[in-house]
């Protein structure tokens, strides 16, 4: 992976940028020893790695704009890290960059059940966030798959979403306003716990720019109160197109659950190994699960049921207690860490529409052939966004680089049936270099002409999201 | 008025203006500061180009009529789920509501409340900026993050950006059934704690308005037929030391939330006409301190309408409530006079400006409407 060389002039001044840190932030808040920088140099896209020139890990909004008149004097790029879980590269450090993590903003500001929001700081992680309000009935509904781990500023900046969101929508649909830090160190309150923007929709484009706008460091967001039951129904089918169809007769019903996952075979045998859930072994797995009272579940299993019968399922299984719905959940929410058992594995999120889901799968399983890599998927069904898991093995030289290209064939491969190449996990470094097959000149450089304004010496992030060559004569000009 | 037929077209035309554009689309929603210029209109980019029900979302040029969208859509029982708003209730202009519009106005109803606004429903635009050129965003796909979210910047900037051309919706199947539970005789504070007791059930209520006019808080609840029934019941008894709710169904029922959506009750309006966003709890001190000639209460009381006396600078009368106001109905030499959207603080108003000369360097694009 290509990053831009480090700029010689900061490193040689690293002693004395250390200094000015030190004098704005307490001791231990600055991380500059070689030895334990190290624990900053790759986010959850580990296959690269590059120690940052430092860490700090400032407390309050106010030492966050006093870091960041620093480094904006100095002219030295910053790189935002959340819980450091991007599986992008959204965190990943330059040589050059001072690493400004948020893992010690972590408080609960607010709890407004009357208004329904909270407000966090935003190094608090997704689940705590829910964890603050549940014992009163309310939830945050993002819910990605590093929810345990992964932190709120981190889930603005990708935008995240989780397998939930084809009901409650991803975290730009769930955000009412945040306070937020400029490169130049001012301090920014944008939204509210008021439902829609005054002018211009600031807040919906930092939602989703990884980082390159500004620190995010209060978040206010909607809670719900959480339905009084959920249950999840597993179907089998023997081909793809099949299982495609009953997804999208589904919709076309009226039915809407909360969340559709879909297995491949490939991932169904491999999770089966793993997690000993009980999966039928057949070609495609769907699992649907929907919300309410138990009546409301009755009412609408039966009428998924009846759709799912006239695909002729091999498998058609529903969960009587919690812990039934429990197994069915099993083997899907261990999918990655049962991949993880047998290979190193690439995970895209490539997002397609769902009506090209069987011609998609078909395409993807050629290339697997010609690349010579096996794909398992597993994905979103209901709202297309797919994960396609290209296994290899990191220690056969050069299997790291045919893995690479398959995967941009397969995100290409979604952007030509009307797709994208990312639905959640942010473009960061991984699928910067394909943004050309995206967007033409003119749409990127709308984009750029954005954090034109916000940042306009380009140190926040700077290496990120966008064509390294697309974005050479700003980031030089800095 | 320049009406371009194509994309290509309106590039062109963009390219070689030399003066401000008054940007239309159906007419219908002429608020915001008065802009002085040529019109240029997408009435003529008209049409749906693609609609996948079973994808649920549609793809339409921006001058198509929402009424054609509806239309389509409610032939395969789905639609608009945010419920975007018709201003001609209360501005009274002619002609007809165009899907670009609702998304540069980002126009949303009661439903906003549970589902999400136009904005939250958008998931791409094709545009043409300040210089003639075309720029896409986003795409048709439900999640999408690949680069910004030029999106969500989009709904809502009323042209100032650039001007659409194409937008792709986000859809959603009708429902079955829908019932409302009204509530009778209370004032504001009860009514704003009345909805907010319902919004944070577990009953998933879809609409929570109260409209002073006829005495009545409405809360909306929406689904299939059995689930209807249940969360109706349910919620009765919940709110049921609040008030006895009487419970409505079928066409009236429909029309009462056409009316809540239109700010029907404020149609009559002699005065100026405000929209007021705030967040719920801050409702009652919002109507106290500016104790308006008469209004609604929409999205459990977080959106305020009202009627006040001509002139009336509403922000002046509410300076340390959070949100914002923006002066939808007043005449020209009013809505020239006071600010018609909220000032931004300093900071903020400075990025909006960049971004504004950014895309439209040289300020043709609606100039000033957002003040």
């Amino acid at each position: 992976m290509e990053m831009p060389q480090p700029d010689q002039s900061i490193l040689n001044r690293k002693n004395m940028i250390v200094e000015k840190l030190h004098s704005v932030l307490p001791a231990d808040a600055v991380i500059h020893d070689p030895a334990e920088t190290r624990a900053y140099e790759c986010d959850g896209l580990a296959a690269y790695k590059c120690p940052p020139l430092c860490a700090v890990l400032p407390a309050t909004t106010e030492e966050v704009a006093a870091v960041l008149k620093i480094c904006h004097a100095e002219g030295i790029p910053v790189v935002p890290r959340g819980s450091g879980t991007s599986l992008a590269g959204g965190a990943m450090p330059t040589a050059d960059s001072v690493i400004l993590g948020v893992a010690r903003l972590n408080q609960v500001i607010e709890t407004n059940y009357p208004d329904r929001t909270i407000t966090v700081q935003s190094g608090r992680t997704n689940l705590s966030v829910t964890g603050a309000v549940e014992t009163d009935g309310f939830f945050y509904a993002p819910d990605p798959s590093s929810q345990l781990a992964c932190a709120i500023a981190g889930n603005i900046a990708m935008n995240s979403g989780g397998a939930h969101c084809l009901k409650y929508g991803v975290t730009t649909n769930n955000l009412h306003g945040v306070k937020m830090v400029m490169m130049d160190g001012t301090i920014v309150d944008i939204g509210g716990a008021h439902l829609d923007a005054g002018g211009l929709d600031l807040l919906g484009v930092i939602c989703g720019s990884e980082g390159q706008l500004g620190v995010v460091t209060e978040a206010t967001l909607r809670i719900l109160h959480k339905p009084e039951g959920a249950l999840p129904v597993l179907m089998g089918f023997d081909s793809a197109e099949v299982a495609g169809e009953c997804v999208s007769d589904i919709i076309k019903a009226g039915v809407l659950p909360v969340a559709i996952e879909y297995m491949d075979k490939l991932c169904i045998e491999v999770c089966e190994d793993f997690a000993k859930a009980g999966y039928p072994l057949c070609e495609a797995l769907l699992i649907v699960e929907v919300e309410g009272s138990e009546l409301e579940i009755e009412e609408q299993l039966s009428k998924i049921k009846a759709i799912a019968q006239t695909h002729n399922p091999v498998e058609l299984r529903e969960a009587n207690d919690a812990d039934e719905a429990a197994r069915i959940w099993l083997g899907r929410k261990s999918a990655f860490g049962a991949m993880g058992q047998i290979n190193d594995y690439m995970c895209l999120d490539g997002t397609i529409p769902v009506s090209e889901l069987p011609f998609v799968l078909r395409r993807i399983g050629e290339l697997s052939k010609e690349y010579g890599l096996d794909v398992g998927n597993v994905f979103h069904a209901g709202d297309g966004n797919m994960h396609p898991l290209i296994l290899f093995d990191a220690n056969t030289p050069g299997q790291l680089e045919t893995c690479e290209a398959l995967g941009a064939e397969i995100l290409k491969l979604c952007v030509e049936v009307g797709g994208c190449l990312t639905g959640e996990h942010g473009v960061g470094i991984e699928k910067r270099d394909l943004m050309n097959a995206q967007y033409t000149d003119a749409d990127l450089e709308a984009q750029m002409q954005v954090k034109d304004v916000f940042d306009p010496n380009w140190l926040l992030n700077p290496a990120k999201v966008f064509p390294l060559k697309d974005s050479e004569t700003r980031r030089a000009a800095a | 008025m320049i009406e371009p037929k194509t994309e290509a077209e309106l590039a062109e035309a963009l390219k070689s203006a030399n003066g401000p554009l008054r940007i239309s689309g159906g007419g219908t929603r002429d608020y915001g500061r008065p802009v002085q210029g040529e019109v240029i209109s997408t009435s003529k980019l008209s049409g749906i180009t693609l609609y996948e029900p079973g994808a649920l979302t549609i793809v339409a040029q921006a001058g198509t009529p929402v009424s054609e969208i509806e239309a389509e859509l409610a032939k395969n029982n789905q639609r608009l789920a945010f419920e975007p708003m018709d201003h001609r209730a209360i501005l009274g202009q002619e002609g007809s509501p165009t899907i670009g519009g609702v998304i540069a106005a980002n126009v949303s109803g009661p439903r906003r409340i549970s589902v999400g606004a136009a904005r939250d429903f958008l998931l791409g635009v094709r545009f043409v900026d300040g210089e003639g050129k075309i720029i896409k965003n986003g795409g048709r796909v439900m999640k999408n993050v690949t680069g910004y979210d030029l999106v969500k910047l989009m709904a809502g900037s009323f042209g100032t950006l650039g001007i659409l051309t194409e937008v792709s919706l986000k859809v959603m199947p009708a429902d079955e059934t829908a019932a409302t539970l009204i509530l009778n005789g209370l004032d504001v504070e009860q009514a704003v704690a009345a909805m907010s007791s319902a919004l944070g059930s577990p009953y998933d209520v879809t609409g929570a308005a109260h409209i002073p006019a006829s005495g009545h808080t409405v809360v909306r609840i929406e689904g299939f037929e059995k689930s209807v029934a249940y969360r109706t019941e349910k919620l009765t008894q919940h709110l049921s030391a609040i008030g006895t709710a009487e419970i409505i169904s079928g066409d009236a029922h429909d029309l009462l939330w056409q009316d809540v959506r239109d700010a029907k009750a404020l149609s009559g309006a002699e005065g100026d006409i405000w929209r007021v966003s705030v967040k719920p709890s801050d409702g009652p001190a919002v109507i106290q301190a500016v104790n308006p000639t008469s209004y609604l209460m929409d999205w459990g009381g977080g959106l305020i309408w009202m009627e006040t006396p001509s002139g009336t600078d509403v922000r002046a009368l509410i300076p340390d409530i959070a949100g914002h106001s923006t002066l939808i109905k007043a005449s020209p030499a009013i809505r020239s006079e006071i600010a018609t959207f909220q000032p931004e603080p300093k900071p903020l108003a400075l990025i909006s400006n960049e971004l504004r000369s950014k895309f439209d360097p040289r300020g043709i694009l609606n100039p000033g409407l957002m003040s």
